[in-house]
């Protein structure tokens, strides 16, 4: 079963890979000679220049640029065909994961399925093997849910472009690479889905590589998670060295039996558990967009909106979360990477939130939110409530999906504008996508009953019950978090959908999406409603242990601390959510011309969260032009100037001047007389040696 | 076991083909298309006869296998031919990657093609027969050997700096095989012998082994290459035709690595020892300095070039850092890297060849005339990355766990690797492969023909495969490298303990 739910999406890559490439071979001729000065070459080119520049000047948002070249070219054949395989099969995979979180949470029926030998040297046995417990099968349930529904979705969004066959097969490609990370049993399967999430996530992003923005964006994606990768790949590493194995049994095994122990690393004595831990998380930070590595995650909306849901939402950036939650045992014994993990998820939290306040691309509003409540799931983490952390990532794939395709539909009933500020009024246009819209808010402000109502709360009580040193900036910074989400989140829907349209072009034309993406986002709906209550007492309440049992390592004190936290501290994230709605009705709907004259009284304060905190300038300055430069000095100045200039072409140069004066035998060609020396050295050798063999 | 001397077979069936390519004459069409059938007739036979030596190995057995011993010069020096887990799949990596070089020259070749095929033919035969060889004075005449069919495949039918390339190529491998010489010489004199399993077992003097080790080092190092000797490689790689490039990047470079594991480790353990400090420090520059340098490049060969230097540190890494996993994971690397460095280059020629620039600034959006090519780059580049689930991860990643266990320095530094391999590969992908088509020169660019699939497609199903699965490879070397690992460390340990007593 386990085995159907990990390799159906693979396989369903694979068919929709095959259908896009002999689509894509049949279109495009074999063959190697080309026809210099070819008239039909020179109309295409001008076609394609044509489009691209078309595609610049529309509107200044780049997004999307398929649809404004209009129908450049027909659908792939098959395309039908590879969107069925792949949602179909992704159905499946769906419905046979909610059957194992039956049998895995309730039943206890854990499972390690063994598939194949991987890397076997020495000590260093790695096999590919798939287990689940109950960690594992919450993922695979938010995995192939989120990931069914995106599938049925894109079958609507993508509708006018004329890849569809490739797109459907990256789609369940990340699928794929996700559930192999998430079923993982060693750290290096883990981290072969982790960097396949990451091959997916950047050819999704490029996924219209005409685009340079999006092929910038990919790119940047790929990089900044591989920062993260480096420290991760040197977690791997050290936890080898200290415990001898790479699989997650043996680790915990052995994790009691290393505190204490130290590593000299670059000189500096780092207590063993400590240091790991915190490698480890320096992956979880890039794959999660935490605080200094987040830079791509806004970026990464280049990529369609269905891609955003599923990948940048509800799965791939909370591979940091659950790689955490699997090393719980780890981290439980290094309270100082606890603390630091609680560090960066509450800066991250409270961070994101601010430049989420002033964004108006609807996508980066959105994405600069999932990277705040990313945070929230790390000070989860960090106080040792893993199972609250995982709560919030559960309820947080429903309705941050919800929002993002939600997004999607606005997007796409505006016709591929995505900037808030030419929205407005847009209720009376598309009533449905309204209400799930806002029932998506409601979730992910916390307003009671619905499901980030639970976790959300759940987690600020865990950070101001939890002993961790940064737990009281981890408080603060998550409630203030909450009142900051609120708002942005309302002026997300108060500018969209209320107030006066201010592009009337758009505005007409507005029309409700088709069928296939409106099931998507109406399950999802039910869902941000939903996952909350049912599962309240399961993830942080008295049925941890019972149900999650030893798939995370609790802090053993504080579920019973977090029910025992005076109630004015449980009331403060909803008096904050409450909060924040309040100002951003005031803003936005009783007193519009507010937030423009507080941006003109604190131009510093805005353009310093317009532009993110200036993170994106920061690194070019820090990161990308030094190693430019160093990069052109090494080439020119080191190989050329020194290396060369000391080594072949100096002596070369002598050698020139040699044979200049001396006798000018024969050709003159310089490796002529190499030639002849080799030769003569070989013989001179062979001789030396017969010589000596001789006597 | 064997009724044959297949091994042997091996080795000089190339120089047969090139013997029939000789004493088929003319120089009209009909002449060359059967030059250029002979030849990938001889290679793949030859592959075929390797493939027979896979079969009868016995993985288990760390010792030389298909051993041959027949008198030669002078008493002491023999013929004496024989693999072991070590250099059993660098020669199945040559006979396999032969054939491809073939196809790949089958039009881009016009002028000379018999002599053309004949040095391919000729250089194989060197190749394997240093791969082999398990007499010093054998291994120098093969090792040696080999740089003059590679130094006329650039000088004759290269780019126009040919001469200059090719030059620089023989002056530094000269320069590191005359020490080499003297070296051998050495320990000819010191042993009796050049028998190379009997000098495995010879204890040489301290003293010696230093200076041994040093000249060894200054040939193998060129070879490899190693930072600060490889400005070479990029010229010849650029200069070189394609399926020269294949080879250089694919066989060539290994030959360094190779000796390093045949002579260095097991001759002169206590040296190797000592310098272990400066192999790695020279291989982390490596990573670092030529990934950066990678980054700035115009040229796609050169760039390809420079990413090449950067892998191959992390072999000198793992192979010096004496664990089980660098060395296992050096010879992964080596054979990994000749799989995809050997496909880049591949696919740089196929744009070559329609093009005739490699300038990256002239290529763009190819992706949207040729989306087989597109795929096939795409794979490559990721295995050049060292995405898991490509063989170039597994190199990567055991030479690092390996190099970890000894010298955290050295794979943090090492790791850097990781994120400025992306950043290079990454941005050559982008440059060529996407982006919108608006160069009218690019127009009329057509996708992989099937001669070309041809020599690209095994090539994908390898790297997946040792991807998912290098168990074949791991197993086929694990013996070997066992015993070399454990008589290493004897003999580290050895001394230390000696050293403590005094």
């Amino acid at each position: 079963m386990v085995q159907a739910i990990v390799f159906l999406p693979l396989l369903g890559a694979i068919l929709a890979g095959l259908i896009a490439l002999f689509g894509a071979h049949a279109r495009n001729p074999s063959g190697d000679t080309v026809e210099h000065h070819d008239d039909h070459g020179h109309g295409d080119a001008h076609a394609a220049a044509a489009h691209d520049d078309h595609g610049h000047d529309d509107h200044g948002h780049d997004d999307h640029a398929h649809d404004d070249h209009g129908p450049v070219e027909p659908a792939a054949a098959g395309s039908r065909g590879a969107e069925l395989i792949t949602t179909a099969f992704l159905f499946v995979s769906a419905a046979l994961s909610w059957m194992t979180l039956v049998d895995v949470g309730f039943m206890h029926h854990d499972m390690r399925i063994p598939l194949l030998p991987w890397i076997l040297s020495g000590d260093l046995q790695v096999y590919w093997t798939l287990r689940v417990d109950t960690l594992t099968a919450v993922m695979l349930v938010v995995v192939t849910t989120v990931s069914s529904l995106v599938h049925l979705y894109s079958i609507g969004y993508m509708d006018e472009d004329p890849n569809r066959p490739r797109f459907f097969g990256y789609l369940s490609l990340f699928t794929f690479a996700m559930l192999m990370l998430v079923t993982a049993d060693n750290l290096v399967q883990l981290f072969f889905g982790w960097e396949g999430v990451g091959l997916a996530s950047y050819l999704l992003i490029g996924f219209w590589y005409q685009k340079p923005s999006a092929n910038a964006a990919a790119i940047k994606a790929f990089v900044v998670n591989r920062v993260g990768d480096f420290g991760f790949a040197l977690g791997i590493f050290a936890i080898f060295v200290l415990a001898g194995s790479t699989d997650f049994e043996t680790i915990f095994h052995a994790a009691p039996g290393l505190t204490g122990k130290t590593i000299d690393f670059l000189g500096w004595h780092a207590d063993a558990l400590t240091l790991t831990c915190l490698l480890l998380f320096m992956g979880a930070m890039g794959k999660s967009a935490q605080f200094l590595l987040h830079t791509w995650l806004p970026d990464a909306m280049e990529g369609p909106t269905p891609v955003s849901a599923l990948i940048h939402a509800a799965t791939m950036v909370t591979a940091g979360v659950f790689m955490v939650a699997r090393l719980s045992p780890l981290f439980e014994l290094a309270p100082n990477a606890q603390a630091v993990v609680m560090f960066f998820g509450a800066t991250t939290a409270f961070f994101a939130a601010t430049i989420g306040l002033v964004q108006n691309d609807i996508k980066r509003i959105v994405a600069y939110s999932t990277c705040s409540q990313l945070g929230y799931m790390f000070v989860a983490m960090g106080a040792g409530a893993y199972s609250v952390g995982m709560f919030h990532l559960f309820t947080h794939a429903f309705f941050k999906a919800l929002l993002f395709l939600g997004s999607g539909s606005v997007i796409y009933a505006m016709h591929h504008e995505q900037d808030i500020r030419n929205m407005g009024g847009l209720w009376r246009k598309i009533p449905y996508t309204y209400a799930v819209m806002v029932v998506g808010t409601l979730a992910l402000t916390g307003f009671p009953l619905t499901a980030g109502y639970f976790s959300k709360d759940a987690i600020i009580e865990a950070a101001y019950a939890s002993h961790n040193p940064f737990a009281i900036y981890g408080f603060l910074m998550t409630v203030v978090a909450a009142g900051l989400t609120s708002f942005y989140s309302w002026r997300l829907i108060f500018k969209t959908f209320h107030g006066e349209p201010h592009d009337d072009h758009h505005y007409e034309a507005a029309h409700e999406a088709p069928i296939w993406m409106l099931i998507p986002i109406g399950v999802l709906a039910v869902g941000s409603i939903l996952a909350g209550f049912p599962f309240k007492e399961l993830f942080a309440g008295h049925g941890i242990e019972e149900f999650f049992r030893e798939s995370v390592k609790m802090n053993p004190h504080i579920i019973e601390e977090m029910h025992h936290i005076p109630e004015t501290i449980a009331l403060l994230p909803t008096v904050m959510m409450v909060l924040g709605f309040l100002v951003s009705y005031l803003f936005y709907i009783r007193r519009p011309y507010l937030p423009v004259e507080l941006a003109n009284t604190q131009p510093m304060l805005y353009k310093f969260l317009l532009n993110k905190w200036y993170f994106d300038e920061l690194y070019e300055i820090i990161f990308v032009r030094p190693a430019k430069w160093i990069g052109y000095q090494l080439w020119k100045k080191g190989d050329g100037f020194i290396i060369d200039g000391l080594g072949p072409d100096g002596i070369s140069a002598r050698v020139l001047d040699v044979t200049r004066n001396v006798v000018k035998i024969q050709t003159g060609y310089l490796y002529h007389y190499a030639f002849a020396m080799l030769i003569g050295a070989a013989g001179l050798i062979t001789w030396f040696m017969f010589g000596f063999g001789g006597q | 076991m064997t009724t044959w001397p297949i091994l042997s077979v091996t080795t000089f069936l190339p120089l047969v083909g090139a013997l029939i390519v000789y004493l088929s004459r003319g120089d009209d069409e009909a002449a060359r298309r059967n030059s250029r059938w002979i030849a990938l007739w001889t290679t793949l036979i030859t592959f075929a006869v390797s493939v027979i030596l896979v079969m009868r190995f016995d993985a288990s057995n760390a010792d030389f296998q298909f051993v041959e011993k027949a008198n030669w010069l002078a008493t002491g020096i023999t013929y004496h031919m024989g693999v072991d887990g070590i250099s059993l799949p660098l020669v199945i990596l040559t006979t396999a990657i032969m054939p491809f070089c073939i196809i790949a020259s089958w039009k881009s070749i016009t002028n000379r093609v018999r002599e053309y095929m004949m040095a391919f033919l000729i250089l194989e035969t060197l190749m394997i027969g240093t791969f082999s060889a398990l007499d010093l004075v054998l291994f120098y005449l093969f090792f040696e050997g080999g740089l003059i069919p590679m130094f006329l495949i650039i000088g004759v039918w290269g780019g126009p700096r040919r001469v200059y390339a090719s030059f620089k190529f023989f002056l530094y491998t000269l320069l590191g095989s005359v020490l080499m010489l003297l070296a051998i010489m050495a320990l000819y004199w010191n042993g009796g012998t050049t028998d190379i399993p009997t000098l495995m077992h010879t204890a040489v003097p301290r003293s010696l082994q230093t200076w041994a080790w040093l000249a060894f080092f200054a040939s193998f190092a060129v070879k490899m290459p190693m930072w600060p000797v490889h400005t070479w490689l990029p010229d010849a790689h650029v200069e070189a035709p394609t399926a020269g490039s294949v080879v250089l990047a694919a066989i060539l470079l290994k030959m360094g690595g190779y000796g390093f594991l045949r002579f260095s480790l097991p001759m002169f353990p206590l040296a190797s020892h000592d310098f272990a400090p400066l192999i790695f420090t020279l291989s982390a520059i490596a990573i670092i300095y030529t990934s950066l340098v990678a980054l700035m490049q115009e040229d796609m060969k050169k760039l390809i070039a420079y990413s090449s230097v950067a892998h191959m540190g992390f072999v000198t890494m793992g192979i010096f850092a004496g664990t089980m996993q660098g060395v296992a994971g050096g010879v992964f690397q080596m054979i990994s890297h000749g799989i995809v460095s050997g496909a880049l280059f591949l696919c740089v020629g196929i744009v070559y060849d329609r093009m005739h620039t490699r300038d990256i600034a002239a290529y763009g959006g190819l992706v949207n005339r040729m989306p087989l090519y597109a795929l096939t780059f795409m794979v490559f580049t990721m295995a050049n990355v060292g995405l898991p689930g490509t063989s170039g991860f597994v190199g990567e990643f055991m030479t690092l766990l390996g190099t970890f266990k000894v010298s955290i320095p050295t794979a943090f530094f090492a790791t850097f690797g990781v994120i400025l391999s992306a950043c290079y590969a990454l941005w050559l992908y982008r440059k060529v492969v996407f982006g919108a088509l608006v160069k009218p020169s690019l127009a009329s660019m057509k996708d992989l023909t099937f001669r070309e699939c041809l020599t690209l497609f095994p090539l994908i199903a390898l790297t997946i495969l040792f991807g998912i699965y290098p168990k074949p490879v791991l197993d086929m070397s694990a013996a070997s490298v066992q015993q070399l690992v454990n008589n290493y460390n004897t003999a580290v340990t050895a001394v230390k303990a000696a050293a403590l007593l005094q």
